[in-house]
């Protein structure tokens, strides 16, 4: 075995370990110099990221790929943890390390005036790892472990400007939020277990019967998981948490985010896959219900994520209602997916949904770092305190334009391909759902200018004459983002064949899930 | 019947738990809620890994006459409930450190005067 | 490469730009037509607001609350009924996870 292969078997073991070990060591390295501090961070990151591209690589070439951890031959039950990796995991690993990299490339100079960096970064290495750890798993008692990390470190993270009482508040309202939701999660799990007497999601999805109790499993499991996504009427920790912490934090929360909505699409697609089609009551089948259902609240965070972002002053805050509703489009994707399932707009529905995932990444969080940047020359949240900063800060300017047209959807920025699929595959579905959806997009576009307006133009205000252009880290971070979301705008096939089809196939096909990991234990 | 009555305090443990959550104003008794729910969590954990003429699974004091490993109990239960409480004890330490530095901030446990961000 | 089929439609951004670039040439055009008669440091280039007089640039400036200002007030009735529902209370919060608990409960388990 050569040193690649052997890396390439181990290293969904490491894309953990890594994160999570530097995560200890870093209080100790940020006590020899605060520079060696956020090159250790970053490096680590970056050796994370290659773990992943390698196993990126080997997963699209040779299928899922299982990583066991404990006995490899065992003749009683199974108590061991399972990785289990196909093209959906990998994708959204992705996605949490580009986000990890962008926000520790940020807060380089974002923060570096604040105390407490050595457990701000050892905190945002566990969210990472935390959220890694959720996307790679196949356990489902270790997937609740990992949404607890999550849950913990982002609470702290969210609570880093701890001068600030409403950032307390914030993180309170989180914290209080998903621990009630991650214990619903531990009683679905604990359900499972009684009933199949295993925790592994292939062994689960093989044996699933869809009993009562397997009905409150999934429930639970599904309206926690679209609560910890930010799907409305439960999204209202959303803006809190968002407008509050550092806009770095603010990334790899939202990474954490789409580990849930990842979550979801799990328990959709694979755990209940076998049942999905049978019917429940009057000849409905399961997944027309689910799928209307998803479809309701998507539509739902949608219309109040854009009407409530129009009326807030506070620029970040704002940004977390504009999340809101790219949530609801990637609901409004899977759900259209389920409701349709076996149609063929519902595979190009998940195509863009799963795609979104990636582009309401790299869009808000380019708006997040941008609303950043205008903090950290200004000191001011309100919108109406600020003003021509066009001025002194052209190429945050120009950041901000390419956020605000991909997060409305604008041709040819990357936002626009994959609404383009979900407008074209919801339209099949019911056209009233589409309008909804293209009209809220219109609002984004309408919202933002309002906000490019009285941020950037307009006369230069007094108290504002002596700003200056953001840092360089930021701006690197800021146009890595941007320029990605060109990228992504102009060669959308690149992205969609490449990792996307893998990904939504792998959702598609849970028997093969299933017969992979059974087959190999 | 006696069966089910862990099942039945569970259910009551949560939804006491759920009530004081949200009903309760004082941030420290929403606090002792969640605590209350997750302590039903743990009971229904517990309550699952009972089987009746089981035995602990350690080979070396075992009762005598028990045939092994058909009469020893499977402990994942058990090690998911020591997990849980661990998180537990971690989230509430979490949380109550926030109520203290909230007091400080707003000089009131009242959850109805802790509404800065709304809207 | 550049085309994204969505099995009912399709998106080739080069063809997008191209357009744009196309009327940016048309619209500079037809500019072309209009008539040269501006000229800089003249009355021209004030602001006429209806004989009043131009104040500081800095009172001038549109805040961002009052921006779509005519929208939020034709549709107070339900801005008003979305602020109650934002209450900022965190027991709220919670109520609204166990009502779509129990609403998916009972189309799901129960019906």
């Amino acid at each position: 075995m050569t040193y690649l292969e052997a890396l390439i078997q181990h290293s969904v073991a490491l894309i953990i370990a890594v994160p999570l070990l530097s995560a200890f060591l870093m209080p100790l390295v940020s006590r020899v110099h605060p520079i060696l501090r956020n090159i250790f961070a970053l490096l680590m990151l970056t050796v994370t990221g290659c773990f992943i591209g390698l196993l990126t690589t080997d997963v699209l070439a040779n299928g899922p790929r299982i990583y066991i951890f404990g006995a490899k031959e065992l003749t009683l039950p199974l108590v061991r943890i399972l990785f289990e990796v196909d093209g959906i995991n990998v994708f959204m690993a992705i996605i949490t390390i580009i986000l990890a990299i962008i926000a520790v490339i940020y807060s380089w100079s974002f923060l570096d005036k604040q105390d407490g960096l050595d457990k701000y970064y050892t905190l945002l290495l566990l969210v990472v790892t935390s959220a890694l750890g959720m996307e790679m798993t196949g356990d489902v008692f270790n997937f609740f472990v990992f949404l607890e990390i999550s849950c913990i470190a982002s609470c702290a993270l969210i609570a880093f400007w701890i001068a600030e009482g409403e950032a307390l508040e914030a993180a309170f309202k989180y914290i209080v939020i998903s621990s009630v939701g991650a214990l619903f999660v531990l009683f679905a799990v604990g359900i499972f277990y009684a009933q199949y007497n295993a925790l592994n999601i292939a062994t689960i999805a093989q044996a699933i019967q869809f009993s009562f109790l397997d009905k409150i499993a999934l429930i639970l499991l599904v309206v926690v998981l679209g609560m910890k996504a930010g799907l409305a009427p439960m999204h209202m920790w959303l803006p809190d948490a968002y407008g509050r912490a550092p806009p770095s934090v603010t990334l790899v929360i939202m990474s954490a985010t789409l580990a849930s909505f990842y979550g979801v699409l799990r328990i959709l697609f694979t755990l209940y896959g076998n049942i999905l089609p049978t019917s429940i009551r009057f000849d409905l089948p399961l997944n027309v219900v689910l799928g209307w259902i998803l479809i309701v609240l998507a539509v739902v965070s949608i219309l109040i994520g854009v009407i409530m972002a129009l009326i807030q002053s506070d620029l970040m805050r704002l940004i977390g209602y504009a999340a809101v509703a790219e949530v609801g489009y990637m609901f409004l994707a899977i759900g259209t997916t389920i409701a349709a399932l076996g149609a063929p707009y519902a595979t190009v529905a998940l195509h863009g949904g799963i795609l979104h995932v990636l582009n309401d990444a790299l869009d808000i969080g380019l708006l997040f770092l941008v609303a950043g940047a205008i903090y950290y020359v200004t000191k001011k949240r309100s919108l109406d305190d600020i003003g021509g900063l066009a001025r002194t800060m052209k190429f945050t300017t120009v950041f901000f334009i390419i956020g605000l047209l991909a997060v409305a959807g604008m041709p040819p920025l990357n936002g626009f391909t994959s609404k383009f699929l979900i407008y074209e595959s919801v339209y099949q579905l019911n056209p009233i759902l589409s309008i909804i959806a293209l009209l809220c997009s219109i609002l984004m576009l309408a919202i933002f200018i309002k906000v490019l307006y009285a941020t950037f133009f307009g006369p230069e205000l007094p108290e504002l004459k002596d700003v200056k252009e953001a840092p360089k880290s930021m701006l690197l971070a800021m146009g890595i983002v941007a320029g990605l979301a060109i990228f992504i705008g102009l060669f959308p096939n690149l992205f969609l064949d490449s990792l996307v089809k893998p990904a939504a196939d792998a959702l598609l096909n849970h028997t093969q899930y299933i017969t992979t990991i059974v087959g190999g234990i | 019947m006696i069966q089910y009555i862990p099942f039945i305090a569970v259910v009551c443990m949560i939804f006491i738990g759920l009530y004081a959550a949200m009903f309760r104003r004082n941030l420290i008794k929403i606090v002792i809620g969640i605590t209350i729910i997750e302590s039903g969590v743990n009971l229904f954990l517990i309550t699952l890994g009972y089987r009746e003429g089981g035995v602990a699974p350690i080979y070396t004091s075992l009762p005598s006459g028990t045939v092994y490993p058909e009469q020893m109990v499977l402990p994942v239960p058990q090690a998911l409930t020591l997990t849980s409480i661990v998180i537990g004890v971690a989230v509430l330490a979490l949380m109550l450190s926030l109520v203290m530095h909230i007091y400080k901030k707003y000089e009131t446990l009242d959850v109805q005067e802790m509404r800065r961000l709304k809207e | 490469m550049f085309t994204l089929e969505s099995g009912s439609g399709f998106w080739n951004p080069l063809i997008w730009i191209l357009i744009i670039f196309i009327a940016f040439l048309l619209f500079y055009g037809i500019r072309g037509f209009g008539k040269s008669l501006y000229k800089k440091g003249t009355e021209q280039t004030k602001a006429f607001l209806s004989g009043n007089k131009e104040a500081a640039p800095e009172e001038m400036h549109v805040k961002a609350s009052n921006l779509y200002w005519g929208f939020t007030v034709s549709m107070s009735s339900l801005y008003s009924r979305l602020r109650k529902m934002h209450t900022g209370n965190v027991s709220d919060y919670l109520l609204w996870f166990i009502i779509v608990l129990a609403i998916l409960f009972l189309v799901i388990g129960v019906i």
